[in-house]
């Protein structure tokens, strides 16, 4: 990421000449203030936002570069998840998981295989007939993981995975997500869960007014809020 | 596209034909109505040029030949109408033939003419027929001057009646129509407005996870397109029907000879066709329409 730029048409400057980079793998997070820049900074990354300036690789492909019909193919390559989970509610979790394999239009019986295989990965086999509602807060966001990672991105994005949920259900999503980076993905996530970074030391980048104020390879939460 | 995508895109477009239950009807109803006038229309107006063709056919210049003319005059002038390019045929009509049709024509009331046959007050008539229908007036100008034409006549003013009735009809039909089609395709493009709204979620989460543009628009298309073409099952079905038996009562018997109505085939065929296609335009312009604007993400 070289010295990006965000300005968004009513004015407000969100990311003021961010530059990271962030190696193949590796497991980071970003922290800060709400209203500092991290959302769009997220945002920019799997290309919901352009930024006004600047560029953004991943994968050797520049974000700012590429054309409107190949960002689906882009994202293909990115997984995203969400403070609100955003699954489907009338699909059952594994159909849940096996739509983000439909839409790439992978043959049925890929999508059956690999999709009972992430289930497995998000502990969630045995609860794959299951509708969203049926499930806790945490197994939600175990489906919303699973259909992240099941076209196997080479980048695992997510928003505050753990912010609707409790401590005990976050750890276990922590779990999780620190497995699939250790089978190889780059994992960016941004958070609020000072618990969560202290304990589970990992690099992270603080983001405060739009610039980074820190980087640190094992750093700490470090706000008092 | 593969096929089983394809099935998967027919399935989700019927799903929200009846999650949109209300909507949906007022669409095919929409669309029920303008494809039934302009299906209305279509067949008037198909009779209509079928009818002002055949009476182009029937047009004719009726040259009479002045009184005095010899039988030598009379051949000359039989040569040079027959000199004329844009002339198809010459035909001589002598005045006792004319006479006789004359007779004939009026029936019963002809008895009151059998007297004239001593003193045939008729002229001898060359008809003549114009290749061209329309060349038909600058003809029987150019046979007016010739020698020993008494006079010209031909059927120019029912001729332009015609025309100017016929454009009357094809000018309120095609305002109506353009009227009806908008009105349709703005249904239709609320009733997908509606699916969309009621999927944003799903949009948004296959375009996180990578649908192309062109999967999430094709289920949108084949909702409209089974709009339209299913509001376009009734007007052909009752426009078909209606024909039939509206031709089987009178079509053939007008009592006109050179007006008749298009037999049932393949007219009724050709405007189910044509409304068929009609009906999913407009629905694929009312998906496309709503469509466009949600894709931006």
């Amino acid at each position: 990421m070289q010295d990006v730029w965000k300005t968004y048409p009513n004015g407000v400057m969100a990311v003021n000449g961010i530059s990271i980079y962030i190696k193949k793998g590796e497991f980071v997070y970003v922290v800060g203030p709400s209203g500092a820049g991290k959302s769009t900074f997220i945002k920019m990354m799997y290309r919901e936002e352009k930024p006004t300036r600047g560029e953004i690789t991943i994968d050797g492909k520049d974000l700012s570069k590429i054309k409107e019909k190949n960002i689906p193919y882009l994202r293909r390559n990115i997984g995203v998840v969400f403070q609100d989970f955003k699954l489907l509610p009338n699909l059952t979790v594994f159909e849940n998981v096996a739509f983000a394999m439909e839409v790439i239009e992978e043959s049925k019986e890929n999508i059956r295989k690999r999709v009972m295989e992430v289930l497995d990965v998000v502990r969630l086999k045995n609860k794959a007939r299951f509708l969203p509602h049926e499930l806790s807060g945490g197994e939600q966001q175990r489906v919303a993981i699973a259909r992240a990672v099941v076209n196997k991105p080479a980048v695992l994005i997510a928003d505050e995975p753990t912010g609707n949920l409790d401590p005990e259900t976050s750890w276990e999503i922590m779990h999780i997500i620190e497995e699939i980076n250790e089978s190889g993905t780059t994992v960016v996530m941004a958070t609020h869960n000072r618990d969560i970074v202290d304990n589970m030391r990992k690099r992270l980048i603080a983001i405060e007014g739009g610039r980074i104020s820190r980087d640190e390879i094992r750093g700490t939460y470090g706000y008092e809020i | 596209m593969k096929s089983r995508t394809f099935g998967r895109h027919i399935k989700e477009g019927s799903k929200n034909l009846i999650r949109n239950g209300w909507m949906t009807f007022a669409s095919i109803s929409a669309v029920t109505v303008t494809l039934f006038v302009v299906g209305a229309f279509l067949l008037l107006i198909m009779n209509i040029n079928h009818f002002a063709s055949s009476l182009e056919d029937d047009v004719e210049i009726r040259v009479f030949v002045d009184l005095t003319a010899e039988a030598e005059d009379q051949e000359e002038l039989e040569d040079s109408l027959g000199d004329f390019n844009e002339v198809e045929s010459v035909e001589y009509v002598p005045k006792e033939e004319g006479l006789e049709a004359f007779i004939d024509s009026l029936g019963d009331e002809g008895d009151y003419f059998e007297s004239l046959r001593d003193e045939n007050p008729l002229n001898d008539v060359f008809v003549v027929r114009a290749e061209d229908p329309q060349e038909t007036e600058i003809i029987a100008h150019e046979i007016e001057e010739l020698d020993y034409v008494e006079g010209v006549e031909y059927g120019r003013d029912i001729f332009d009646q015609l025309f100017s009735a016929t454009d009357f009809v094809r000018i309120v039909g095609a305002g109506l129509i353009v009227g009806l089609v908008f009105t349709a395709i703005f249904l239709i493009a609320n009733t997908i407005k509606l699916t969309i709204l009621a999927r944003k979620t799903e949009i948004q989460i296959m375009k996180l996870v990578g649908a192309t543009n062109s999967f999430i628009r094709w289920p949108f298309f084949i909702e409209g397109l089974l709009l339209g073409t299913l509001g376009a099952v009734v007007p052909i079905s009752v426009l078909t029907f209606g024909y039939v038996r509206f031709y089987e009562a009178i079509g053939e018997s007008t009592g006109l000879e050179f007006f008749e109505f298009l037999p049932v085939y393949p007219l009724t065929i050709q405007t189910s066709l044509l409304l068929l296609g009609i009906g999913a335009i407009v629905g694929v312009w009312g998906s496309i329409m709503s469509v466009r604007k949600f894709l931006k993400v």
